[in-house]
């Protein structure tokens, strides 16, 4: 036992002197300046519900930088990723050991809106550059909003408040809406009703139901009996499958025009098929937008991930082009915060969703399209709102 | 609130209860029986699901996923209770907790290994995808009538199993005197495999009927797991009977709860379970404590 434990102790000091001998041989990173290898952190949900769209990201991003030689500012990158499993309670300690342990220098993530606050938090207080990839949490960009926080994706209540207008403009002026109770939920249908009521519009009954609950049957029952002019809702991934294929089944397909923030059909079009012809949604992505970013960044991301680049894979490209931007307007150098932030911040990101630039709050100022499903495919009809920027309330920045 | 209304609300609760029945009865059983405390039940549920997802795509029928994947599940719930379960009968819960849930993760990594995390939907066979319209807007679905039906058949199959069969004695009576039951020489082991493997292929059965209307998704067995634990609680622990009742209640508080009381849904549920339990402590049917 006793000589067990010396071994071992004296174990430890060589190992420790050996260690801190190797340390003081380690050049600082201002001394090897831009050779030293960038190192990004990507905390996304690898498993879960929301592993799809975590992957995707991931997978977008890594591409954008290999199209880039696989260099940001001059330099090579590193990749850590920690799986966040969209678990808030996690999330803190996820995002903090990143930064402290782990010791990244950009912070990449993620989907999960309260997984993302959590993140925020920790990168407001650490000062590293964080650009997240989707969460539309108002607050992101909102109260939380910060010099070194970004988002390439959207806020909840961007792409759901074209929505109200569009429904207007079809002539329709009596609306059912319906989400689930989390802020998300509060935050689209919000945005939808603004502008369904300033143009006119009155929304008879908002439907909340529990996060993450799927029995829609109810609700139907009951809106089938209300007869609104039309139905807005907010569903996304499981849940949206469901209530598209519950609402067709519960025979309100055709009856009651459906519509959505773009998220009821993005990822879920092929399963739903013809269940989902008919609902119109706006969102600032399509699959089918014509433009040459587009059709050059879906064939190739179908080359790296094996599968059909989505909404969310569009998202993570783009941060992969933010990052870009940033750093090499500062040659690599991420410690000139400020010139990096100002060289982002006044970028124009070309897109497969089209160029965006990104406003006061570093939310997208992006063209929401107005999209329309039939057979599994969608069809763009339009731009519902031209370059819609977020009114971030509560920043001060 | 007209007829038709309350006569569509009423069908979907009763559909839900029916449903929740099918899950709440193997845990019931398995718990009443066995002693287990079976957390990898939803497991099962969300198992039946993806299977019925993949054979259907394989198979292109619904009917043959189901005919296909019924014994599928059987073997899945022998292998877990010879391989995992058979550890756990003289322990007490708190090891039944651990290794059940231990169960539901791996459960999880090997269907996002198999079939992946993204949700797939099953399609309604044709001759069932129509809905019987009521008035000018409401209809309602024959697929949930056909599902209302099937689980109404496998109640009624359950109850002569339990109370006109040899097996079904057997069950009743291990139910009430594990210990009585082995000192007659009955093979209790053979019983509680038994036992293991008709609840894991009632839940996975769930889970393949359901699979048309639910889609089919990661997370979807903890989410009824759940509901059927209330559901086993307010029927009393290892009672067929009050698993009937309980998920029939459970089916139409939450159907009329989340009508009536929209903001408060998620916890009508529990509200019942709560005034079940300060009645009777034990649940509907349970023994007294």
């Amino acid at each position: 036992m006793n000589e067990n434990g010396l071994t071992t102790t004296r174990r430890t000091i060589l190992k420790g002197a050996a260690a801190g001998a190797a340390v003081s041989f380690i050049p600082t990173r201002f001394a090897i300046g831009q050779a030293a290898k960038l190192k990004i952190g990507l905390m996304l949900p690898f498993s879960g519900t929301f592993a799809s769209p975590g992957v995707n990201i991931a997978e977008a991003f890594k591409l954008r930088i290999a199209e880039n030689g696989g260099k940001v500012g001059g330099r090579d990158v590193e990749y850590i990723q920690v799986d966040d499993e969209s678990a808030p309670p996690k999330a803190k300690d996820n995002a903090a050991k990143l930064i402290t342990k782990d010791k990244v220098d950009v912070l990449i993530g993620t989907v999960h809106s309260g997984v993302a606050e959590a993140m925020a938090a920790v990168a407001r207080e650490e000062g590293t550059l964080t650009i997240c990839p989707n969460a539309g949490a108002g607050k992101i960009t909102g109260e939380m909003c910060a010099p070194n926080i970004f988002r390439s994706s959207f806020s909840n209540w961007q792409p759901a408040y074209p929505c109200g207008k569009v429904m207007i403009n079809d002539g329709l002026k009596k609306a059912v809406m319906m989400s689930w109770n989390y802020p998300a939920g509060h935050e689209a249908t919000g945005g939808f009703k603004e502008n369904f009521v300033a143009n006119g519009g009155t929304v008879v009954k908002e439907i909340f139901l529990d996060f993450p609950k799927v029995e829609f049957q109810a609700y139907l029952t009951e809106i089938a009996s209300i007869k609104p002019d039309g139905v807005f809702v907010f569903f996304a991934g499981a849940g949206a499958l469901k209530f598209i294929q519950d609402y067709a089944a519960a025979g309100l397909q055709g009856k009651i025009p459906l519509y959505g923030s773009g998220f009821i059909t993005d990822g879920v079009l092929k399963q739903a098929g013809a269940a989902a012809d008919g609902i119109k949604s706006t969102l600032h992505y399509a699959d089918a937008l014509d433009n040459a970013m587009n059709k050059k960044f879906r064939p190739a991301f179908k080359a790296v991930a094996n599968k059909d680049a989505d909404v969310y894979a569009v998202q993570g490209y783009d941060a992969g082009t933010m990052l870009i931007k940033g750093m090499d307007a500062v040659k690599g150098d991420i410690k000139a915060t400020k010139a990096l932030y100002a060289a982002i911040a006044g970028a124009t990101i070309e897109s497969p969703r089209g160029n965006f630039t990104l406003g006061k709050n570093h939310n997208p100022v992006q063209d929401i399209y107005l999209r329309i499903a039939k057979g599994g495919e969608e069809t763009v009809l339009g731009i519902a709102h031209k370059a819609l920027a977020d009114p971030g309330k509560g920043c001060s920045m | 609130m007209d007829t038709s209304y309350l006569l569509i609300q009423t069908l979907n609760g009763l559909q839900y209860g029916f449903l929740l029945f099918l899950v709440a009865s193997g845990l019931t059983l398995i718990f009443g029986i066995m002693g287990i405390i079976n957390l990898a039940h939803g497991s099962f549920f969300m198992i039946g699901a993806y299977l019925c997802y993949w054979l259907a795509e394989k198979t292109g029928s619904l009917w043959l996923a189901i005919l296909l994947g019924v014994p599928i599940s059987v073997l899945v719930g022998l292998v877990v209770e010879r391989f995992g379960i058979v550890f756990l009968y003289k322990r007490d819960h708190l090891y039944q907790v651990l290794l059940t849930y231990g169960l539901i993760l791996i459960f999880n990594e090997l269907r996002a290994i198999l079939w992946g995390n993204d949700v797939q939907s099953v399609k309604i066979p044709a001759f069932l995808a129509a809905s019987i319209p009521l008035t000018e807007t409401q209809a309602y679905p024959i697929y949930r009538l056909f599902i209302s039906f099937v689980c109404l058949l496998l109640a009624a199959g359950l109850y002569v199993v339990i109370q006109r069969t040899k097996l079904g004695m057997t069950i009743r009576a291990g139910a009430a005197n594990r210990e009585m039951v082995q000192a007659l020489g009955l093979d209790i082991n053979r019983l509680f495999a038994i036992v293991f493997a008709l609840g894991a292929a009632l839940a996975a059965f769930a889970g393949m009927v359901n699979a048309p209307v639910s889609s089919v998704y990661p997370g979807m067995g903890e989410e009824i797991l759940i509901v059927s634990f209330v559901v086993v609680v307010i029927g009393g622990l290892g009672s067929i009977k009050g698993a009937f009742l309980g998920a029939m209640m459970i089916g139409m508080a939450d159907t009329f709860g989340s009508v009536l009381l929209p903001t408060g849904s998620g916890t009508v549920v529990y509200a019942v379970m709560a005034l079940v339990l300060l009645w009777r402590p034990q649940g509907l049917f349970g023994r007294a404590i």
